[in-house]
């Protein structure tokens, strides 16, 4: 039985082999000797019959020996024993290995296309490197062929010869240079047990993403160490714990609060720049005529002038709101602001304040509502954001643009800080006073002029003078002695003399007044027959003013002499009247029939230069005027709540001319000197009368 | 807040005016009148140009800064109003 089975157990071997090598003559030649694997299997067959192989008789190869092939080992031992140490006592397992090895060969037989295969080819292939230096020095041989030629043609490239003899003597350098790295190169294989991933692996020249460091970030980081700094020192000095603590919990509250409330509150300043550029766009024509446009007309039109009209100003709500006061800001020379009330005693109802500047056309930079209308307003000259008002319920009132609280104002005066009982005609902001403090007069039609001044946040009012007519001359038959009161209606500073100061009545009078003298005035003009609408000094010239009423008229008047000296009429109720700044003898005036007049005295002593309507619609009335301090326009308020901005043309703003040789003189004294000159011409003959 | 968003509601109402757009520090559009691929193309681009403008601007002093950007075209005129953490981008045809 053994030896029966051991040659079986050949045979099938015999049998598996030259399958084996079948296989991979296939793979190779794809199947072509087919015929010859089935001779191998014949020849195999003979060959591997051993010597010692038992002769057996036919009728013993042809009995029958029925083997039942199992999965059992049939040499494994079926009665290994182990000592169990949970029942203390040899037990007999019944999990034997069942696995037979019958064969088992290593070969060094290697597929060619593996990788070891591959690695040991090119390594076959650069031991004989010879190859690649042939092709070198066929290279330079040709080379060599090319120059010569070359040189032959042309002699003058003989430098050529050199440089081909430099190749040649330098080629065999190369050639080794070229083949010797190589073979190194390809020997150095990857150590595949310390390969680190190229993922895993980090930047050695990191290039950083974004925005390279500039130096305005190096500065900002700078900054704001600087900042953390103070703060850490300011911190130390606060002593006090309990401050502190509240200060944290403020903190803390505000940046919650800055979180919630969405973000865009923080774009108002660059909403706004974006408004006025917008503005800009559209104004555009506008604002080059401001800037640059000269009537070049005026010329040919004998010293005659123009206003050209800019932009219109107006505002939706202050549409039906008549413009009672206009005034420059004396900082920001592109920005007024616009007082809104009624002149009309039936119609009274709200005021209104609003800041216009010349940048943004379209909207107000400021709105400020009022219970009541506004009357009058002006500007602290060294804090141009404390606005004084004048209402017309007789209070007055700050208004601090730092500070606007609800579009209300600042300080208000009541009915118990003594406000005025009629409305409040004019305005005017007074230097500081003593104790520093700031203050201001007003002036009303309840015939007091009261100063008041900003004591820790109240106004306090001091009564400076009462317009008394004195009516004992004229008013009292029986001895009774009956005050009836001026009204005034308009006041102006001196802008030298400090105490001195005019004031025009609704009775047609001016006071000439002092500060310090409450119940005596230095002098009373009979100036006008109707209400004074407007008294205003010279801004050069200390002793001349002007003075404008509803009797249609405007006089100028020197304060030493009783009677004016000049007196135009013109047609109708004026309304305003103001000096230009750049000249001493320029003003202009606006009459209720929409007109505005420019006069030039130096020019024409009789007839305004320029005399044109400048509001479109018939019934409107104009109100207020105003010139700019530095540029050459007018902004003029009317009725319906607009106001313009209208450019004077060269002719209104015209100077000495200059003389060859001659320089042009400025400056005050000349101005003066101007309308003394012309003021002499009136002034002697008046003298003359006097002496007669 | 409501002073803000009436002054872009009146930005929107003037002449030209073809569309705001707020867009925030690190681009990304937070408010628009315009048409969503339109709102993306600008803020995206707008951004860019304007952290290069500033950076110049501020390369050359850093005590400088960026305040206002108008770009002249032959169809509009693209304005951007830089603030600290928002850009405030209006287009404009200020020929219409």
């Amino acid at each position: 039985m053994p030896a029966k089975e051991k040659l079986k157990r050949k045979q099938s071997i015999s049998a598996v082999r030259p399958s084996k090598t079948n296989i991979r003559r296939r793979d190779d030649d794809n199947g072509i000797e087919v015929g010859e694997g089935a001779d191998e299997w014949t020849q195999t067959r003979t060959l591997l019959k051993p010597p010692d192989q038992l002769d057996l008789t036919d009728a013993e190869l042809k009995e029958e020996i029925t083997r039942i092939l199992t999965a059992n080992n049939p040499h494994a031992p079926q009665n290994i024993v182990r000592y169990s140490f949970k029942e203390r006592a040899y037990k007999q397992t019944t999990v034997v290995e069942q696995v037979a090895v019958h064969f088992s060969l290593c070969g060094n037989l290697i597929f060619r296309d593996s990788d070891e295969g591959r690695r040991q080819s090119i390594r076959k292939s650069m031991a004989d490197g010879k190859g690649i230096q042939e092709f070198w020095i066929k290279v330079v041989k040709e080379t060599n062929n090319i120059i010569t030629k070359k040189v032959k043609k042309n002699p003058e490239m003989c430098l050529l010869g050199l440089f081909r003899r430099r190749i040649s003597a330098a080629a065999p350098e190369e050639e080794e240079e070229q083949i010797r790295p190589r073979p190194v190169q390809e020997r150095k294989l990857t150590n595949q047990f310390n390969f680190s991933e190229r993922a895993s692996q980090t930047f050695n020249n990191t290039v950083r993403v974004g925005v390279p460091l500039g130096w305005w970030e190096i500065y900002d980081a700078y900054m704001e160490e600087l900042e953390k700094l103070e703060k850490s020192k300011e911190k130390e000095k606060q002593k006090a714990p309990v401050t502190k603590k509240e200060d944290l919990i403020r903190g803390r509250k505000l940046t919650s609060l800055e979180s919630e409330g969405d973000d865009i509150t923080k774009m108002a300043k660059a909403a706004k720049i974006m408004e006025r550029m917008v503005n800009q766009n559209i104004f555009d024509d506008i604002a080059q005529d401001f800037k640059y446009y000269e009537d070049t007309s005026d010329e040919y039109r004998d010293n005659m002038g123009t206003l050209l009209p800019l932009w219109k100003f107006q505002y939706e709500k202050a549409k039906r709101l008549a413009v009672t006061a206009l005034c420059w800001n004396p900082k920001y020379k592109d920005l007024f602001i616009v007082g809104h009330g009624s002149y009309d005693f039936m119609k009274q109802s709200r005021g209104m304040l609003l800041l216009y500047t010349l940048k943004n056309p379209s909207f107000p930079e400021y709105i400020f509502n009022s219970e009541s209308g506004i009357m009058c307003l002006d500007i602290h000259v060294d804090r141009p954001y404390l606005i004084v008002a004048g209402f017309y319920d007789g209070n007055v009132a700050i208004y601090n643009l730092k500070k606007p609280v609800d579009s209300q104002p600042g300080y208000k005066s009541s009915a118990k800080s003594g406000k005025h009982s009629d409305p409040v005609w004019q305005v005017k902001w007074q230097k500081n006073d003593m104790d520093n403090n700031l203050n201001f007069f007003s002036v009303s039609s309840d015939g007091r002029i009261v100063s008041w001044t900003l004591v820790k946040n109240e106004l306090v009012h001091t009564d400076i003078i009462k317009l008394l007519v004195e009516g004992t001359t004229l008013e009292g038959p029986e001895g009774l002695q009956l005050n009836t009161i001026g009204c005034g209606t308009s006041f102006d500073f001196h802008k030298k003399i400090d105490y001195l100061f005019l004031v025009g009545t609704e009775e047609g009078k001016i006071y000439k007044c002092s500060k310090s003298y409450s119940t005596q005035f230095l002098d009373i003009f009979h100036a006008h027959h109707m209400a004074v609408d407007a008294v205003s000094w010279n801004p050069f010239h200390g002793k001349v003013f002007i003075s404008c009423s509803s009797d249609w008229t405007v006089k100028i008047w020197d304060h030493t002499i009783k009677t004016p000296m000049f007196i135009y009429d013109l047609n109708s109720a004026v309304g305003d009247v103001a000096w230009a700044p750049y000249s001493s003898t320029v003003f202009a005036a606006v009459t209720t029939d929409g007109r505005a007049h420019v006069f030039d005295l130096s020019i024409n002593k009789y007839e305004p230069i320029c005399n044109q309507p400048v509001v479109a619609k018939k019934r409107n009335k104009i109100t207020h005027i105003q010139f700019n301090a530095i540029y050459p326009i007018i902004i003029i308020g009317d009725e319906r709540g607009h106001v313009t901005c209208l450019k004077l043309s060269p002719n209104l703003r015209k100077m000495p001319k200059e003389k060859k040789g001659q320089e042009v003189q400025k400056g005050p004294e000349v101005e003066i000197a101007k309308l003394d000159k012309l003021l002499n011409l009136v002034r002697e003959p008046v003298k003359i009368k006097a002496e007669s | 807040m409501a002073e803000v968003e009436e002054t872009l509601k009146r930005i929107q109402s003037q002449k030209g005016v073809q569309g705001i757009i707020v867009v925030n520090s690190e681009g990304i559009p937070i408010k628009s009148t315009v048409d969503n691929s339109t709102t993306m193309q600008y803020a995206g681009l707008m951004h860019n140009l304007i952290m290069k403008a500033r950076g110049t601007v501020r390369d050359i002093d850093p005590q400088n800064d960026l305040t206002f950007l108008r770009i002249r075209s032959k169809k509009n005129e693209i304005m951007v109003a830089p603030d600290k953490d928002y850009f405030l981008i209006v287009i404009q045809n200020p020929t219409e």
